[in-house]
């Protein structure tokens, strides 16, 4: 049996799984359409908020984003960190007390805490702005891994994967959405980990990633530290030690703390804790998500760094026991005659990896080009390319010159740089040759590259899927909440009848699943720059708002209108600076550049800021006006109290 | 909740174990894996520095341990303080 067709075997059996879910966790009332009847055992929420959480970035790019970035891995920890310690906050500062009040959505809480329809408003804003930018992504993800899996063109993939999330969302609302993301748990944990397992053990002998990432480098015999091994080769091609500081140490801090805070204020996630029986079952349902989401993220690391190593010791055979440069670098015949390599043809033909033999040797040479190489080799390419493109009847001698001029530029540039000690005039090189390495690779490809049997190759194309359809579920079931709950019900027409609401939330589901798919066929330019967006506006408005509504009886209607405001502008505005207004392109006001930064606070860590803003703009309004009337106050003193938490009620 | 005091020793209870809690959140993560890295690199977990294996997954098991820890005892000062479901 071909790849394809078991590719296509496994998919499908997962999705007639899923659907065979939806048809049996069929939602019957508004209570089970919007937080599942609150019947959900806290380790079966556990595992559900885990895929809801855990998204096609997750799954596909998080390896590779620690695996392959220029300042070396150790600075990505802080999305390991700061998407895993944003449960910590949800269970000690939010998750039991909103559920012990035990209405449906986000904005709602907002809404009575405040005692105001238009802070509840304010937050449906935040709310769909946020989940919008979010699910775009997710839908992206189908598509492409659609594309790379089954050979459909990544425009059908999107309208399959809108299709499955259709029925078993739209027909099971957060029921049917929670018992499907539990299968898509399963099946996404396992697709990672077993590639994982084996890689560990080809490279340090360790069953378990999280041991191997702390082990020793077994090809070698086992006499140096497997992250050791990685830094000493990667540093001789020219790249940054793989576990070198962060250069922005504070910006680090920074960066954690939003993906932290923002994590715990993303409505999607907290409305999970809205479908457990009891209060004590918010705060250890919690801790359960942690185990489950804990699962994939401790293996994440070990996973990136093992196939940077691999890839490199590929590449390089004679890194294995020696040096990188102590042998030849991989041959093109090598490639195409090893059936062990032929993954490199596979991945080479979706475009994940590039290469090009500049030196014309036959070999590949894999290494980071010194500044100077790569600048001159810059100038190169576009003297190259103005002479392309120059019209027929054009002058082309001072094109030609230019051509000329830079190749000796560039000459110069080879015996300048240098790797190690030697220049790469003498080593014989003209450039990295591996011109392209994708960050999804190192996830993609990791059971091809360790030779796994085909089924595992179908489980990470299944794995994948899971992983971007749950996450797109519970976003759409968020958005479609927020509408038919909190805009219809809240202020439109709050005398709807339980049945007509739950068609609402059906056709609110429906408008947003279209929607998401549009959104997905034609992303807006900036779909790579929305989850900084996403993520900090969750941390500068929705979490600091819950947090002092909780926590303060002090906090008034104004002082969160105002907080919430200040934190949306506040941060929207600082990222937009940088990024663009509305992410149009060119209408950036500063570049996007680490020394142009105000106090090196990149775009993608202002939410802690926009935070501080919230709570000190909330903090000072409220003390300027008048205190929370007195049946707010005892709305708070019962929500501090787990007794007497029952069903939720629709009123 | 039997009566005004009762319930603010409850909460002060349950804001001091949220406190407590969230220092070592704090120091397990912000702390040992990123502003004390530097300064204790010569500890090692094996193959990696102490800092560079708790941003990598020490503070992920804490943040784990931390909130099982906390929801058992919440759970036993909701029974002292009579407000268990």
């Amino acid at each position: 049996m071909d790849q394809f067709t078991l590719n296509l075997l496994v998919v499908g059996a997962t999705f007639a799984l899923y659907i065979g879910i939806a048809i049996w966790a069929r939602a019957g009332t508004t209570a089970e359409f919007y937080a599942a009847g609150q019947g959900v055992p806290p380790v079966m929420n556990g595992m559900a908020t885990g895929a809801d959480w855990m998204s096609a970035a997750s799954f596909i790019s998080m390896a590779g984003i620690i695996a392959l970035a220029p300042a070396g891995g150790y600075e990505q920890s802080a999305f390991l960190m700061g998407w895993t310690g944003g449960y910590v906050l949800l269970a000690l500062l939010l998750a039991p007390y909103l559920r012990k009040f035990g209405k449906f959505t986000v904005p709602e809480f907002i809404g009575d805490r405040f005692y105001s329809g238009g802070a509840r408003l304010v937050a449906v804003v935040c709310l769909i702005v946020i989940s919008v930018t979010y699910v775009i992504g997710q839908m992206r993800g189908v598509g492409v891994t659609f594309s790379r899996f089954l050979e459909v063109s990544t425009d059908t993939g999107l309208y399959i994967g809108g299709a499955l999330v259709f029925i078993y969302a739209v027909l099971g609302g957060m029921k049917g959405i929670t018992y499907t993301q539990v299968a898509q748990y399963v099946v996404l944990i396992i697709a990672y980990t077993v590639p994982a397992i084996f890689i560990s053990l080809q490279l340090t002998g360790s069953f378990l990633p999280q041991l191997g990432l702390v082990g020793s480098y077994a090809p070698s015999g086992g006499e140096v530290s497997m992250l050791a091994k990685l830094d000493s080769v990667v540093t001789e091609l020219g790249f940054k030690a793989y576990t070198s500081d962060s250069p922005n140490m504070f910006n680090m801090f920074l960066f954690t703390m939003s993906l932290m805070i923002g994590t715990a204020g993303l409505p999607h996630v907290i409305i999970r804790f809205f479908t457990v029986p009891k209060v004590s079952d918010a705060r250890s349902s919690a801790g359960w998500a942690l185990v489950f989401i804990a699962l994939l993220y401790t293996v994440a690391p070990a996973v990136g760094s093992m196939a940077r190593l691999n890839l490199t010791t590929t590449f390089w055979p004679g890194a294995v026991t020696g040096t990188a440069l102590s042998a030849p670098a991989l041959s093109i015949a090598e490639i195409d005659s090893n059936p062990n390599l032929s993954w490199i043809r596979t991945w080479e033909k979706t475009k994940l990896l590039e290469m090009a033999d500049k030196n014309g040797d036959g070999l590949i040479q894999y290494f980071n080009e010194p500044k100077v190489v790569a600048d001159a080799g810059k100038v190169l390419a576009a003297a190259n390319k103005a002479l392309a493109d120059a019209a027929a009847d054009a002058d082309k001698a001072p094109l030609e010159a230019a051509i000329v001029e830079a190749q000796a530029a560039f000459d110069a540039a080879l015996t300048e740089g240098k790797l190690g000690d030697k220049s790469l005039a003498e080593l014989g090189f003209k450039g990295n040759e591996l011109t392209k390495v994708d960050n999804d690779i190192m996830v993609l490809a990791n059971p091809e590259i360790a030779a796994l049997p085909g089924w595992v190759i179908a489980l990470v194309a299944a794995g994948a899927l899971a992983a971007a359809l749950s996450t797109a579920a519970g976003l759409l079931l968020a958005i479609s909440s927020a509408i038919s709950h909190d805009l219809i019900k809240g202020s439109i027409n709050p005398d709807i009848s339980e049945k007509s609401e739950l068609m609402w939330a059906r056709i609110a589901m429906t408008g947003a699943i279209i929607v998401a798919t549009y959104l997905g066929l034609n992303p807006p330019g900036f779909a790579a720059q929305v989850v900084a967006l996403a993520f900090g506006l969750a941390a500068a408005t929705i979490f600091p708002t819950l947090m002092m509504g909780i926590f303060s009886k002090r906090i008034n209607k104004e002082g969160a209108i105002a907080g919430m405001l200040a934190g949306l502008v506040f941060t929207a505005v600082y990222i937009f600076l940088f990024k663009g207004w509305f992410f149009v392109p060119g209408t950036n006001v500063y570049p996007d550049t680490a020394d142009q930064w105000f106090f090196g606070i990149s775009p993608l860590s202002i939410g802690t800021i926009g935070a501080l803003v919230n709570f000190i703009v909330a903090y000072v309004v409220s003390m300027a006006t008048k205190a929370p009337p007195a049946h707010v106050v005892d709305l708070i003193e019962s929500i501090r109290v787990p007794k007497g938490a029952g069903k939720a009620q629709s009123h | 909740m039997a009566d005004k005091s009762s319930a603010n020793a409850y909460w002060a209870a349950n804001v001091r174990i949220i406190l407590i809690s969230l220092a070592i959140w704090f120091v397990s993560s912000f702390g040992l894996g990123i502003l004390l890295r530097p300064a204790l690199k010569g500890i090692m977990v094996g193959g990696a520095d102490l800092g560079f294996w708790f941003a990598q997954n020490g503070s992920i098991y804490i943040f784990i341990v931390l909130i099982f820890v906390y929801a058992w005892m919440m759970g036993k000062i909701d029974a002292e303080h009579g407000v268990e479901e």
